[in-house]
């Protein structure tokens, strides 16, 4: 049953970094491929993260795991603001279909 | 033998994002595939560390964890200075 629950985890992972790879690849400017990168992490890495530890019980894997999981779900956000701010400062251009920029039309006021 | 399956999908994964850091038009387009590599390889170094039955691979896991958001950091902030054709 705890393998069970462990094999559903993985899978689930493993999907999620498939489908944020291809996201990743095909989206069209850099503010959607962030979206894309935190499926990667947060759907993705955790989840995998959370299988290897479900699997293991309570060992030392598992904790060290349970702590690189916690570790990503703090960092990943702060990375990703960090780039949107940076990609949005020196220039980079929305898709031209994007629909509102609230940073822009903060810094015309 | 369904962890070293899930080892073979986080590694094909990071070949696609590669493929984006290589093509990316902008140097952001080339932070996010790096940032996604490096959580990748973290996720693969816990799998490889766990088959192996190795211990000392989750301590660098959480390093390299470490060192790659430092590194990520770093860039935005070099990023922010310049604007994009310079």
């Amino acid at each position: 049953m705890i393998e069970l629950i462990a094999y559903i985890f993985l899978g689930i992972g493993g999907a999620c970094t498939l489908i944020g790879a291809m996201g990743i690849l095909r989206f069209p400017d850099v503010y959607n491929r962030l979206h894309a990168n935190t499926v990667v992490v947060v759907g993705g890495v955790m989840m995998t993260l959370f299988g290897v530890s479900i699997l293991y019980g309570l060992s030392t894997y598992s904790l060290k795991a349970l702590l690189i999981a916690l570790f990503l779900f703090i960092t990943n956000p702060v990375g990703a603001h960090a780039i949107a701010r940076a990609a949005h400062k020196s220039g980079v251009k929305l898709w031209p279909r994007s629909v509102v920029d609230k940073l822009e039309e903060e810094e015309k006021r | 033998m369904i962890l070293v399956g899930i080892l073979i999908l986080l590694i094909g994964a990071s070949l696609l994002c590669s493929v984006r850091g290589v093509l990316g038009p902008t140097a952001p387009d080339r932070v996010v595939a790096f940032d996604a590599i490096t959580s990748l390889m973290v996720a693969v170094l816990v799998i490889l560390g766990v088959v192996y039955e190795a211990g000392f691979y989750l301590d660098v896991a959480l390093v390299y964890a470490m060192l790659a958001f430092l590194g990520t950091l770093a860039i935005a902030k070099y990023l922010e200075g310049r604007r994009v054709g310079d």
